[in-house]
């Protein structure tokens, strides 16, 4: 079923916001393809009226009353900013 | 003779009759590291300045009503934060991450209990690995024989408690990150039940797989590291809210018609000849010991590398998104517009394992592939689930090898992904299964490399699997055996 193309793997390196270079994308094609190709081990199975599992225990959802509560102070928060003016994050820019 | 030859309880009655102080045993760790490190390379940061003004203070304080861990030297696993002191994930894209703003509610718990961090961890990058040879800094090597790899991801966090550079340590299992390293290097390693460690302040790589647990020299350590860290944390949803037993309670009360299970998948060809004998070697030990053993089959086992690395991959590339290089960590400065950033940032910042699982999970959530993919790995992880429910209908524990072969050299397979993946093949189900398992030493190779066995219990029942892990320990001698580290040149 797989056979990845080198389309869809620069596809996806834009998706999970990766900038790879073009013999990356050689590699990554033929090491994604093998993997995959692995994973479709799995077709081997009937999971037709199987659930599937989300998570293992008993949970349901986890409710807490939503009150402010002391956290981090802003300072604090950017203390590790790789960039930071005036109390905010800097970024480039985002529009052309 | 090294301070940390004594089990902990020893360490106590020396700390409380003053023969010792927490200031010799902090000492005692700095002057191994100093030591064994250059060879070891399990540390990636210390925290010598804060962990001897910390033991000065607690060697002030009152003797009586102390913690069962007062004083003792911790090692702490790099993704795990710690306020104030650099958490890497031994990744270049945190390599300036060096003020986290708050610990983890694990670290919180142990500073409750008065231990002494040394330092922090090495690993696989964001724990993606099995060798510890995709760490970003220098790779950690086995202290049995520098040649070989310590197992990974929490490879550090073995090798530093096997080398007795640290008393004891916290590692993280997403696939078998604590237990295979710790067969690796011949200490005791536990992943509870899912949701009985908080998750909390432990940078996530695959969210429904992932738990933090203790590596220890032996079991009963292993029990009260155990202790400390477990408990329901309201910072955590995943975190489960149950009565936790008293582990030690019921440690020393053997295994006189405990009930084993022995998976004929986890002895079946691919398991190293050598391994399969030391765990039958152990059964038998178990039989002398009063209990009894039957071969059980998991069928669905063969399939779980492969539905582990579709989620734990797709739960990656989630969890890692944030990584932008906007609130912290390394931003490239070789972009010009903020699309470039994100994604010059997260290239420069990453390494080749981190990248090729953030594009496979990446792959299998994106639209058009989410079924054939991921939905159907989180069937056949139904399937896995119920293997091991279905086991434990009637057996108390299962047991088999934690990994298929000892140790390899480093080097050995770095370059063959698939093959490395397939060395977490009898580790994987257990994280899958969301049930606590465990590795103690059972003995050693030809190549005197250590061979770890798993013990695996049911869903929060940790008090019976280190009770097993306990009694096979104290009739055997696997685990007084030390590596012969020198640390003289």
């Amino acid at each position: 079923m797989s056979n990845i193309s080198k389309e869809q793997v620069r596809h996806v390196a834009h998706l999970a916001r990766l900038a790879i270079s073009d013999e990356e994308v050689e590699k990554m094609t033929k090491q994604l393809d093998d993997i995959i190709h692995y994973a479709e081990s799995l077709n081997e199975l009937n999971t037709e009226d199987v659930e599937p599992t989300t998570h293992v225990l008993d949970l349901k959802n986890v409710m807490r009353k939503d009150e402010p509560r002391k956290w981090i102070e802003k300072e604090d928060a950017l203390k590790n900013a790789p960039d930071k003016q005036d109390g905010q994050f800097r970024v480039p820019s985002i529009l052309e | 003779m090294s301070l940390f030859d004594y089990t902990l309880k020893q360490l106590q009655d020396k700390l409380h009759n003053k023969e010792i102080t927490v200031s010799d045993l902090v000492a005692e760790s700095y002057k191994r590291i100093n030591a064994v490190d250059d060879q070891v390379k399990a540390f990636l940061t210390l925290d010598e300045e804060r962990a001897k003004a910390r033991a000065e203070e607690l060697d002030q304080q009152d003797g009586d009503a102390r913690s069962l861990l007062y004083g003792l030297p911790i090692g702490i696993k790099d993704n795990i934060v710690t306020k104030g002191l650099r958490t890497t994930c031994a990744s270049q894209f945190l390599d300036n991450f060096t003020d986290p703003l708050y610990d983890a509610t694990v670290v919180e718990k142990l500073d409750k209990e008065n231990t002494v961090t040394i330092g922090k961890l090495n690993m696989d990058e964001f724990a993606m690995g099995s060798s510890n040879e995709n760490s970003s800094y220098s790779a950690t090597r086995n202290p049995w024989n520098t040649d070989y790899v310590p197992g990974g991801s929490s490879g550090g966090s073995a090798a530093a408690v096997a080398a007795k550079e640290v008393f004891f340590s916290l590692g993280s299992d997403t696939g078998g990150s604590i237990r295979q390293p710790a067969a690796f290097c011949g200490v005791v390693g536990s992943k509870p039940t899912y949701g009985l460690v908080s998750r909390f302040g432990l940078v996530a790589f695959a969210s429904s797989l992932d738990q933090i647990g203790p590596i220890t020299r032996t079991v009963e350590d292993n029990a009260h590291l155990m202790q400390a860290i477990v408990g329901h944390d309201p910072m955590d949803a995943t975190s489960a809210d149950i009565d936790i037993p008293n582990y030690t309670e019921t440690l020393y009360q053997g295994v006189k018609g405990l009930k084993i299970a022995v998976p004929s998948e986890y002895l079946s060809e691919g398991v190293d000849p050598e391994v399969k004998q030391a765990v039958l070697d152990a059964l038998k030990v178990y039989e002398d010991l009063g209990a009894t053993w039957e071969e059980v089959s998991l069928p669905h086992s063969r399939y779980a590398v492969a539905a582990y690395y579709l989620l734990s991959s797709s739960e990656a590339s989630a969890n890692l998104a944030r990584f932008d290089g906007v609130r912290y960590g390394v931003r490239s400065q070789q972009a010009d517009n903020m699309m470039d950033m994100f994604k010059r940032s997260r290239s420069e910042g990453f390494g080749d394992e981190v990248k090729r699982r953030i594009m496979l999970g990446t792959f299998a959530l994106s639209s058009g592939y989410y079924d054939a993919y991921y939905k159907k790995a989180q069937k056949v992880r139904t399937l896995i689930k119920n293997d091991f429910e279905k086991v434990f209908e009637e057996y108390d524990v299962i047991v088999g090898p934690t990994t298929p072969t000892p140790a390899f050299k480093v080097g050995e397979i770095i370059d063959d992904p698939l093959t490395m993946y397939t060395n977490d093949i009898l580790t994987i189900p257990v994280n899958l299964a969301g049930v606590p398992g465990m590795s103690v030493p059972c003995g050693f190779s030809s190549d005197g490399l250590p061979i770890g066995l798993q013990i695996i219990g049911k869903h929060f029942d940790e008090a019976t699997m280190l009770r097993t892990a306990y009694a096979f320990e104290q009739a055997t001698d696997h685990h007084k055996k030390q590596p012969e580290l020198g640390g003289a040149n």
